[in-house]
């Protein structure tokens, strides 16, 4: 086990294993409002891990062009992941499906009075 | 080994968001849980590439990023306007 | 002109890196072919402009996505501490942020970065309201109302920015 293998190891399961939390987390949460923020985990801290554990590998062998294609990926899904959210998060708000709020700092706009 | 218990993390996260799919309640908690089970595709087919030895599979990770992508905005088009071919958004 | 220029070489570029392979010579000629119909067909549909290919931004977001980043870890960090809490230790909250950004380019690049910081996503973006954002917890919603990423995102804009989209607003 050289450094290369044990840094890339961390990565990984670290990543996986963020993606596990960021999921229960789903099964957890009361509302979806609260689901998306747990979906973000998986979305961008582990995918992050996970991509980065897989390139350190190929960057140490040389093959750049597979790191490149794994940045293209990560960047790709950091691009999109928050309009889909914010697409999920609008489309619940405007179906008058009001998040459950503990406080709300606007002019009585989550529907809470 | 290490990229396996990392595909096998990943597996069990998938199984995860199948049960979110599952228990709903409603249609958006659905359509995100099957996002979030889009997203761990790519990155399983990414660890799979690796333990296969199989770079190629780098490109399908990219694409299927993609297709989950539109997959999910084509449904909440779909569930808002229940037209797909709508092209301005009236507000 | 410009514009069309820069997604030209930015396609070329992406070709090129995605493909691997550099000893057929068909397949360079099929590649340009692609990118040159990419190019106009974006052409066609009016999409090269200065949200589409915002070449304005320049340096400021390679500055802005390190910080942004940073952001994202701690915010993750946050997060997951509330999720493995014995009994998820939330309170959500409903907050309203006002955009100091000028251009809508800015308000998307502010709104976007507060959805993929995990803890606070926008639900909706509206010009004189400002973003509605739905935070996991009371401190992540003050956290958004110190402003700092929204002065961040204002910051990106150059003024060069802000011609050209009042240029294109008009035309």
């Amino acid at each position: 086990m050289d450094w290369v293998a044990i840094v890339a190891g961390i990565l990984v399961i670290g990543g996986a294993f963020l993606a596990m939390i960021g999921t229960y987390g789903t099964l957890r949460l009361p509302d979806l409002y609260t689901r998306l923020h747990a979906a973000s985990v998986t979305d961008t801290l582990a995918t992050f891990m996970v991509l980065a554990g897989l390139a350190i590998p190929s960057l140490v062998a040389g093959e750049w062009l597979i790191a490149v294609k794994l940045l293209f990926i990560l960047i790709f899904l950091w691009f999109t992941s928050p309009i889909a959210s914010y697409a999920l998060g609008h489309a619940a708000f405007f179906a008058a499906q009001k998040p459950k709020l503990d406080h709300d700092l606007t002019d009585g706009e989550g529907g809470m009075t | 080994m290490i990229f396996a218990i990392g595909a096998l993390g990943l597996l069990v996260a998938m199984l995860l968001a199948i049960i979110r799919a599952l228990l709903g309640p409603t249609l958006l908690d659905r359509v995100m849980a099957v996002n979030m089970f889009g997203t761990k595709t790519v990155l399983l087919l990414a660890v799979l590439g690796y333990l296969g030895g199989r770079p190629e599979f780098l490109d399908l990770a990219l694409v299927y990023a993609l297709i989950n992508f539109i997959g999910t905005i084509a449904v909440l088009k779909y569930f808002r306007y229940r037209d797909l071919g709508q092209s301005r958004v009236r507000s | 002109m410009v514009r069309a220029l820069g997604l030209l070489v930015f396609l070329a570029a992406t070709w090129l890196l995605l493909s691997g392979i550099y000893d057929h010579s068909l397949l360079y000629w099929l590649g340009a072919a692609s990118c040159l119909l990419c190019v106009f067909i974006a052409r066609r549909m009016d999409v090269v402009d200065h949200e589409g290919a915002p070449l304005e931004l320049g340096w400021r977001i390679i500055v802005y996505w390190p910080w942004l980043f940073v952001e994202i870890v701690k915010a993750n960090i946050d997060v997951i501490g509330r999720l493995l809490h014995p009994t998820p230790n939330i309170s959500p909250t409903l907050v309203r942020s006002k955009t100091l950004q000028r251009t809508d380019l800015g308000r998307v690049i502010y709104a976007n970065s507060i959805t993929l910081t995990p803890g606070t996503l926008s639900i909706d973006v509206d010009d004189e309201k400002g973003i509605l954002i739905h935070a996991l917890s009371r401190d992540g919603a003050e956290g958004v109302l110190t402003d700092d990423m929204n002065r961040r995102c204002a910051a990106l804009e150059s003024d060069k920015l802000h011609a050209r989209a009042q240029k294109d607003m008009t035309s």
